[in-house]
């Protein structure tokens, strides 16, 4: 489903920086891929890429038959609308939103009506675990929390492909955990691609094939000696 | 903790804040620095004048100059110096100067005022036929130079510059003359103008005053030097507070800036103050960090501001005149100087207006907890707000603190309680703009549009937003509608009010000093073409030593003169003293109210008269009186004209009446004829120029306004760019990022305005009914331009949201979609 193709990414600059070179990579529906690096190798500036959020200097980025990478702005915009999901290590669920609402926002983008949303962001919340808190403020919970909160609002529109950016890196080692065991049984259970890019083994650990982004900017097989 | 200080300043400023302060400051040091140069000469002119009396005899318009003998042979006067005095008019190329003549007796004035003299060996010449001494300001003005002609009045009266006055004031325009002459040249034959005394020593001057007062005749006050000054800096007091007002208004509107921007930059800054208070700064330092951040951009803004104002001065100086337009103190010519006093006081009141806008956010940066703020994916402290039961009453009691002042008495003539009021309208206006836009959030409907619903949903959870980011555009329509409504209904009663005191077609305007003394009257009654005309006599009396002369305007008036005056209120039926009509500045200043009994000095003589009721008189804010012409020459004696009003018979041909008119007096083209229509043109003409100041005003209010919208939204969009970077991820389009943004302009702008149109209706009617009344004393009829406001409305809240959308652009970019990287 998703297929990168010699993928080149320089950073301008003196010297310029080759973040992604001759990158090529595939992932089959339903399967869940970590990407681990050194930071600044590129990590992020790969799921942007991937997300068509950033443009390659070369090569191409097709999903589902779309070559996502020739789309203009707006139809890159309308193609994450209904088919990413997002996660971020910061979270960014809205303070003056509450969870449902933050929950609903892609549903709402999408143009789905305002019972169907709710219903649909109350249920996602039940599946990550804060049924019956729909209603409270962000400001009322823990990182971990908050972070389930985001999956959900990555997951509720049912995204074919879901892009994972340090998701746990502002938790500690048991909601690190709970959260990788969250985003690979959504990635399972939908038949949903998923990339998730991460400095944790042992989060890596949980997809179903890592990789590293070395210096060369290309992917290899990540070896046992990336993250102790 | 001054380094930090300084460098964590200038990234929470704002350049419009800075000039916001700055031009608040420039005003308020011009207008005083301006006034304060033109009194300063303009005492040193008086001064020359009074020498070292310790007191003057005075009359309005001259006195007999039997009463020099008198004083000069009182025991306890040791030197009597009469003096004639004229301000006469001057052709200087096209232009047109003002200079003040003054006759003397160089013999009494060596005594009393010999600044006022010649060199001694020059002293001889004063007597020479037609010879004038002008001082070096006069004679810089005039372009001219000893043993050069020089011709004054309207008559041009030809005189010879016979040498400098070196002792006169340096800006003082005066030119001297011996008092012979200048009652024989300038047709004061007989009239001395005031006499200046010194006591001899040892004298009681209570006595000598008594003694002196025992000889005056009706008309003529003695008076203290000092008095006299007063009575100069009450003359232009109110038009100088009037600007100094605005002064502060535009320190207001920087204040609110300087409150927008602190409050987004702290906003933005969340981490790095958390991460201080982390690494040891107390509460107590942050909020003086954050105080001083203001007071150091008000210090800024202030050290530019009386850099501006001082070249404003220079300007003024030299483009308008040192009574900046407003023809209230001649005969002077400042020089530019800095103005110590003016610069430190509006310096000081910028800079902590400044420190005042940045207190309110720096009580949002106290609340800031570190753990929190330093944690991931924090969004910024909620602005902080007053509860709403707080918060209400709070600005209840604002409106009654408004209420109560406003119905104060003017302040040493000043409407200070007026000002107070409008201050807390502002403040009672400003308080209410978070429950109202919350109110308005609450009352839309859930929208199918995202932005529009994103939008709504942020103005219900911070409404306090919408009160930083609005008070400028809340301010400025306040402002704006308040001038506007001022302004039309000024202009309309002035517009009604020349229609009552014009009821001629013609006018034929003469000189005060030279009133028609012959047959004129008959002579222009007799041209064909006039169907009938109406003598017209002015005269000038001083009522009181502290207060400037009152207009006497005698001329023909019916058995019910409210029909043809401007009336205002009721009036008493004639009884048996002869009836006068008194300006609405006569009940205010002498308390004449309709019904009383007062004495009028006339013709050296004290008239019992009653106040028959009040006009409205726009012409003279010192006061005027009106009086029957028939009645006045009969109590006086005095049948001369100064003025006439004439109608012409229907389908005469004007311009050919107007010709024969000029025959008729003998004065040709010399003689000012003008048609009402001109008056009116003219006159209004006067009005918009006058107020094109505030057009100018109003606009700039306008844009300051709308920049503190647009810094607003800039500083909250750089804040908010995560939250803008997580609505490019999940499928927001620029376009719809943008439309949020309008949306929140427009919902944050709609309260500000609503409640500027309210406070604006409120300030107008606290101009009209207390501040103008109490500056001018003169009242107006309510004239709403409701299109024009219209206008206003639309075209602020078009600009709201155009300004929102210009401030927070940075947010549609790439580094918006960034910004949810956490190492970036």
């Amino acid at each position: 489903m998703l297929s990168l193709t010699a993928l080149d990414k320089t950073l301008p600059g003196t010297p310029p920086r080759v973040l992604l070179q001759a990158l090529d990579l595939d992932i089959a529906a339903g399967e869940y891929v970590a990407v681990i690096g050194e930071s600044g190798s590129g990590k992020s500036t790969l799921l942007n890429v991937v997300a068509a959020l950033d443009r390659p200097d070369a090569g191409r980025v097709r999903f589902d038959g779309v070559e996502v990478s020739a789309l203009d702005d707006d139809a890159a915009t309308l193609w994450r609308r209904t088919r990413v999901g997002f996660v971020f290590q910061a979270f960014h669920v809205l303070p003056w939103l509450s969870l449902r609402d933050n929950v609903a926002l892609p549903l709402a983008l999408a143009g789905v009506s305002l019972r169907e949303r709710r219903q649909r962001a109350c249920a996602q919340l039940a599946a990550v675990g804060l049924a019956n808190r729909a209603d409270d403020s962000p400001t009322q919970l823990s990182g971990g929390e908050l972070q389930r909160v985001a999956i959900a609002r990555a997951l509720v529109h049912r995204p074919r492909l879901l892009l994972a950016d340090e998701p746990t890196g502002n938790l500690d080692a048991d909601n690190a955990e709970r959260i990788a065991a969250l985003l690979r049984d959504a990635v399972k259970s939908g038949g949903a691609c998923g990339l998730l890019v991460t400095h944790s083994a042992t989060v890596a650990a949980t997809a179903d094939r890592v990789l590293r982004l070395g210096r060369d900017g290309r992917l290899h097989p990540a070896d046992a000696h990336v993250d102790a | 903790m001054l380094e930090l200080l300084c460098r964590s300043a200038w990234r929470g400023a704002s350049r419009l804040a800075l000039l916001a302060i700055a031009l608040g400051v420039a005003l308020g040091v011009a207008v005083s620095a301006i006034h304060r140069a033109a009194l300063d000469e303009f005492e040193s002119g008086l001064r020359a004048v009074s020498g070292s009396a310790d007191l003057e005899v005075v009359a309005a318009r001259g006195m007999d100059e039997s009463v020099y003998p008198l004083l000069a042979r009182l025991p306890d006067v040791a030197y009597a110096s009469p003096l004639v005095e004229r301000e006469l008019d001057v052709a200087v190329g096209a232009r047109t100067l003002k200079l003040r003549v003054i006759g003397l007796d160089a013999f009494r004035a060596a005594a009393v005022q010999p600044t006022l003299l010649p060199p001694a060996g020059d002293i001889g010449r004063l007597l020479e036929p037609g010879a004038i001494f002008l001082s070096h300001a006069a004679g810089q003005a005039l372009g001219v130079q000893p043993g050069q002609t020089l011709k004054l009045g309207r008559d041009n009266t030809a005189f010879t510059v016979a040498g400098w006055l070196p002792s006169a004031g340096s800006g003082a325009v005066l030119a001297v003359m011996d008092i012979g002459e200048a009652q024989w040249r300038l047709a004061t034959l007989g009239q001395i103008s005031r006499v200046a005394l010194r006591l001899r020593e040892g004298a009681n001057r209570a006595e000598a005053i008594a003694r002196i007062a025992a000889v005056l005749p009706p008309g003529v006050h003695w008076q203290t030097p000092a008095q006299a000054l007063e009575r100069a800096d009450r003359l232009s007091r109110a038009y100088r507070v009037n600007l100094g007002l605005l002064a502060l208004i535009a320190l207001a509107v920087g204040s609110f800036l300087v409150a927008a921007t602190q409050a987004a930059a702290i906003a933005r800054r969340t981490a790095e103050i958390a991460f201080l208070r982390a690494a040891g700064l107390t509460r107590a330092q942050l909020f003086r960090m954050l105080i001083g951040e203001g007071a150091l951009l008000g210090a800024c803004g202030a050290l530019l501001g009386i850099a501006l104002g001082h070249a404003l001065v220079a300007l003024a100086l030299t483009l308008i005149g040192a009574d900046l337009g407003a023809g209230l103190v001649s005969g002077v010519a400042p020089a530019l100087s800095f103005d110590i006093a003016a610069s430190v006081g509006f310096g000081l009141l910028g800079v902590a207006s400044a420190a005042a806008g940045a207190a309110w956010p720096a009580r949002d940066a106290l609340m800031i907890a570190p753990a929190q703020a330093l944690r991931a994916g924090h969004f910024g402290p909620p602005l902080r707000m007053l509860d709403s039961r707080r918060r209400t009453a709070a600005a209840l009691i604002a409106l009654l603190l408004g209420v109560a002042t406003a119905s104060l008495p003017p302040l040493a003539g000043l409407p200070l309680g007026g000002y107070a009021a409008i201050a807390c309208v502002l403040v009672a206006a400003v308080l209410a703009v978070p429950p109202l836009a919350r109110a308005l959030a609450r009352r839309l409907p859930t929208f199918s549009a995202v932005p529009l619903d994103l939008a709504r949903a942020r103005l219900m959870a911070e409404p306090g937003f919408a009160s930083r980011s609005a008070a400028g555009v809340l301010a400025a329509t306040a402002l704006i509608v308040a001038m506007a409504v001022m302004v039309s209904s000024f202009r309309s009663s002035v517009d009604g009010w020349l229609t009552d005191v014009l009821p001629a077609e013609l006018y034929l305007r003469g000189d005060r000093d030279r009133p028609w003394v012959d047959d004129i009257e008959a002579r222009l009654a007799a041209v064909p073409g006039v169907e009938r005309l109406e003598a017209i006599r002015h005269q000038s009396l001083l009522l009181s030593a502290d207060l400037p002369a009152v207009a006497l305007i005698a001329r023909p008036l019916p058995d019910d003169a409210g029909r043809v005056l401007p009336r205002v209120g009721a009036s008493v039926a004639s009884g048996a003293l002869p009836q006068v009509w008194a300006s609405e500045a006569m009940a205010d200043l002498y308390g004449w109210i309709p019904g009383r009994e007062v004495d009028l000095p006339l013709a050296g003589q004290s008239l019992r008269v009653q106040v028959a009721g009040l006009w409205r008189d726009y012409a003279r804010q010192h006061g005027a009186v009106v009086i029957d012409l028939a009645r006045y020459r009969a109590l006086t004696g005095d049948t001369a004209a100064d003025d006439f009003g004439l109608w012409l018979d229907a389908g005469s041909d004007e311009e050919g009446v107007a010709r024969a008119l000029r025959d008729a007096s003998g004065k040709g083209e010399a003689l000012e004829l003008t048609s009402s229509d001109e008056v009116r043109r003219l006159s209004l003409g006067v009005f918009d120029r006058t107020f094109a100041a505030t057009y100018a005003l109003e606009a700039a209010s306008a844009l300051i306004g709308l920049a503190g919208i647009a810094a607003a939204f800039a500083a909250s969009a750089s804040a908010r760019a995560r939250e803008f970077g997580l609505l490019r991820h999940i499928g927001c389009t620029r376009r719809q990022i943008a439309v949020q943004l309008a949306a929140e302009g427009l919902l944050c702008a709609l309260p500000g305005l609503l409640l500027g149109l309210v406070a604006g209706f409120a300030m107008s009617a606290l101009l009209i009914e207390v501040v103008n009344r109490q500056s001018f004393h003169w009242s107006m009829d309510w004239e709403v331009p409701w299109d024009w406001l219209a206008v206003i409305v639309f075209a602020m809240l078009a600009a709201s949201t155009l300004a929102a959308i210009l401030g927070a652009r940075g947010a549609l970019g790439v580094a918006a979609v960034r910004a949810v990287k956490l190492d970036d």
